[in-house]
């Protein structure tokens, strides 16, 4: 059974989903009518979740540093927690990463895409048992919004020219189209709190499955049910507890001692090892970040396209993906989208490793003398070996490659974006339209290939404001193939997220959307006895 | 320590106010060496700020990370003053923690003292627990290595605790770990503690990391002791005890212990401001909330205010414990305490 046909079924047995909007989807997933039949049945009962206990998680990345502040969220503990506590207004669909509501039962553009209308749920209860009213809504975007915030939102919500409400509904106006709005609104710092959390942005007190009854920022946090949730398919658990192991043997060893449930990060070196265990289930989920090799296309050499295509066709990317990520991963093709963006423009052919092909344009290019790499394990984990990978398979091209390796504080000031040829990572962005104005325009300030096209900048615009999604399908096509034959970005690889639970956690939604099933692991799982 | 002793206390002797030293040398010491720790930690502050300041990046950059937005950077540097002066920040910062004021954490907002009041009950806890337990264990290993020396139970000892203290502490605490916790489950694992957490469940939640800090420091301690004391034990009084007819380990414990306890208090101190201060990895690899994760995440994103309260807190534990250890050692041997 797919991915997408147990998430369905998983929906169908926690209630959210009837039978009649089972079969469409199913159906449209490629199931005959019979089977889709039989596998509602089926999964009906055999998935049916069980309610209770007491879920532990043991996250890597908290740390004393954390806040509470969502705001501020930012360590892959705190990305778990606020989405125990909090909703947004949208939510991204686990296996296609389109918008769906949550908190916004509704939303309708302009015909524009500049101004977007939110319809608000009725009758949601915050944690203190207030109601949910459109002035929250509009005062928590406001804080994030605001010119003084120091939100990890601000970024995605830049565009946001005025907030208001409009009897019970939220009007967002734009300065310029934008077809993702909805989908930005599913950041995870933008939880609803109330009065938008002007008065304490760290009482964690919001309308998720859980509330918050103890916190110790990076050592340990934990959950009772929130009774008056508003949704009842999610939240199958009594009570969770997460802890903070920075230490990836602890983690493995407190998932293999069956001292917790669920662990995150492990490390594709040891995955082997602990697949070993009997009594452990490895989840590994495609993502959307990416190991990347960046060049300046502004600098020499790195302004001959024919030397950043010879140094593109030298990558080994199979060898990598095996040496690197230990398997858990996927090639990429020069361009920063996979599979699990919306509007992926499939078809488009895989690059593969070529030497006689980068021998080619390598000496089309001119360029003579060895060609400098800076890395750091910082970079991504790994780094420096796939540099040296990377310096034997330029040699059987006839490039020689100079590795250089940098220290680690301060890579990411000092190096990447301001060195001209490096490695780094990037760890993905809800939509195509964000990756692609983050890193790719002319004008933005991580622009660390230095790629400047105002052809592509006009496509991408255009593209933001499009409603028509074939179409908007297309350009997108046309701006993977630039960034793909023109840009200065070696993707050699796209991570898995690889987590590891024990068996008798049911119900894990491998979501496209982020790590951790989007972070959504703890309202979404249950205990089988 | 004891040739630090006397050093110090020596020039006493050319001072004016030699009486009251000599009728109080302890107090004077004591007072001495507080006035001199003051100094100390001054200019551990001083050290603290200016590597951290050093290093590249700061706060903002560091704790926003790849994901900074210029925005961001600026709105954080200009809401904690970022963009003042280097020396202005130390000054204030000074001026503060003079006042017992040691500000809220960069980070996360919360009080820097609260926060290390709870880690650093924790990591003192830890230090009690594995201090209760090798202190007593290393002396009396000593004293019977001694008693046995050169013979099988002195050797099993001495190979046994240079075995601990060869291996790394991480590799000790992970063998306890798959042996204890994940083989045979008897032991609790993550180690972590938390403040509703009963007294009996916190005992047995650092079980596993007291036995690790325990062989981790055993070697040391015991090895001095076994030193020290055999050091006493060839010189003619011990020979006159032996003489007299003493049994061999009464004569040990009344001769020639209070004889060698000094280099003993020594490194005993010295073992237990390394239990407080230097069992960073111990705390990760069993994922206890301990000083040595906490400022290690400070440092981390360059959290000013929670790394200078670390260190100073640190710097305090090293000077006092050294300090202990010397006072000690005076009582115990009075032909220290009126210098000639």
């Amino acid at each position: 059974m797919s991915d997408y046909t147990k998430y369905l079924a998983g929906r169908v047995a926690s209630g959210g989903m009837n039978r009649r909007e089972f079969m469409g989807r199913a159906m449209a997933a490629g199931l005959t009518l019979a089977v889709a039949s039989q596998l509602f049945t089926e999964t009906a009962e055999a998935q049916e979740p069980k309610r209770g206990g007491h879920l532990k998680l043991g996250l890597e990345g908290g740390a004393a540093t954390d806040s509470k502040d969502p705001a501020k969220f930012l360590s892959q503990f705190m990305f778990v927690v606020g989405r125990c506590w909090g909703d947004m207004l949208v939510e991204s669909d686990p296996l296609t990463g389109k918008p769906v509501p949550a908190l916004a039962e509704s939303w309708e553009p302009s015909a524009d895409a500049a101004t977007w209308t939110f319809n608000i749920r009725k009758g949601v209860q915050f944690h203190d048992g207030k109601e949910l009213t459109i002035d929250d809504v509009v005062a928590t975007l406001k804080r994030h919004t605001d010119e003084k915030s120091e939100s990890g939102a601000l970024g995605v919500l830049k565009s946001i020219k005025d907030i208001k409400a409009d009897g019970g509904r939220l009007v967002l106006t734009l300065n310029e189209g934008n077809a993702d709005m909805p989908l930005l609104l599913s950041d995870y710092h933008l939880v609803i709190q109330p009065n938008g959390g002007v008065d304490d942005p760290g009482a964690s007190i919001g309308t998720g499955p859980y509330k918050l009854a103890s916190f110790e920022p990076g050592v340990r946090a934990t959950f009772e049910k929130n009774p008056n949730d508003w949704r009842s398919d999610r939240g199958y658990v009594d009570s969770i507890e997460i802890i903070g192991m920075n230490d990836a043997t602890a983690r493995i060893a407190a998932l293999s001692s069956g001292q917790v449930h669920y662990i995150n990060r492990v490390d594709p070196k040891t995955v082997d090892l602990l697949k070993r265990a009997p009594t452990v289930e490895i989840l590994s989920t495609a993502g959307r970040g990416h190991y990347v090799f960046i060049m300046h296309c502004n600098t020499t050499p790195f302004d001959n396209n024919d030397l950043r295509l010879a140094l593109k066709y030298a990558m080994d990317r199979e060898t990598m993906v095996k040496r690197i990520l230990g398997g858990y991963g996927k090639v990429g093709n020069d361009f920063p989208i996979n599979e699990t963006y919306a509007l992926f423009p499939e078809g488009i052919e895989q690059r593969a490793y070529d030497p006689d092909k980068a021998a080619f344009h390598y000496k089309k290019s001119g360029h003579d003398g060895s060609v400098l790499l800076r890395t750091s394990d910082v970079a991504f984990p790994g780094a420096v070996d796939a540099a040296v990978l990377y310096q034997e398979s330029c040699k059987k091209a006839g490039i020689n490659i100079e590795v250089k390796r940098e220290p680690g504080d301060g890579y990411w000031t000092n190096v990447w974006n301001a060195q001209p040829f490096s490695t780094s990572y990037w760890g993905g962005r809800p939509t195509q339209d964000q990756m692609y104005s983050t890193a790719y325009l002319s004008t933005a300030d991580w622009n660390d290939t230095r790629f400047k096209r105002p052809d592509f900048d006009k496509l991408l615009y255009e593209a933001r404001s499009e409603l028509d999604e074939p179409k908007r399908k297309d350009m997108y096509r046309e701006m993977a193939m630039m960034v793909r034959d023109e840009g200065g970005l070696i993707l050699p690889m796209f991570n898995d997220f690889v987590n590891a639970a024990s068996k008798n956690v049911k119900g894990y939604v491998h979501d496209i959307g982020n790590d951790m099933s989007n972070g959504y692991v703890a309202t979404r799982v249950w205990l089988e006895s | 320590m004891s040739e630090s002793v006397d050093t110090a206390s020596l020039p006493d002797h050319k001072e004016p106010d030699l009486s009251y030293r000599e009728r109080f040398p302890l107090l004077a010491l004591i007072i001495q060496r507080l006035m001199l720790s003051l100094a100390l930690l001054l200019a551990v502050s001083v050290l603290i700020f200016g590597g951290v300041e050093a290093l590249p990046g700061d706060f903002a950059t560091t704790y926003l990370g790849q994901s900074a937005t210029p925005q961001a950077v600026a709105n954080i540097r200009k809401d904690l003053g970022l963009d003042r002066p280097v020396t202005t920040r130390y000054f204030e910062w000074l001026g503060n923690a003079v006042q017992g004021d040691f500000g809220t954490s960069w980070a996360s907002r919360n009080s820097v003292s609260e926060q290390i009041g709870k880690r650093l009950g924790n990591s003192l806890f830890l230090a009690l627990c594995a201090a209760v337990i090798s202190v007593p264990l290393a002396v009396g290993l000593g004293m019977l290595a001694v008693h046995f020396r050169n013979r099988i139970p002195d050797k099993i000892i001495n190979v046994v605790s240079l075995a601990a203290i060869s291996l790394p502490e991480f590799f000790i605490g992970y063998l306890l770990i798959l042996f204890f916790a994940v083989k045979f489950g008897i032991a609790t694992f993550p180690a972590t503690v938390y403040d509703s957490m009963a007294f009996v469940e916190r005992l047995k939640a650092v079980a596993l990391p007291v036995a690790t800090l325990v062989l981790v420091v055993l070697a040391h301690m015991m090895r001095m002791t076994r030193a020290a004391i055999l050091s006493v034990m060839s010189s003619a009084y011990m020979e006159t005890a032996e003489l007299k007819g003493l049994g061999a380990f009464r004569s040990i414990v009344r001769h020639a212990a209070p004889n060698a306890v000094a280099p003993i208090i020594n490194v005993v101190a010295l073992n237990l401001a390394y239990l407080v201060v230097g069992v960073v990895v111990v705390e990760v690899v069993f994922v206890y909330p301990g000083m040595g994760q906490y400022m290690v995440d400070a440092v981390t994103v360059r959290d000013m205010p929670v790394v200078q309260a670390c260190g100073l807190i640190f710097a305090a534990v090293y000077i006092l414990l050294n300090m202990l250890a010397d006072i000690l050692a005076i009582i115990a041997n009075p032909r220290l305490r009126h210098p000639r």
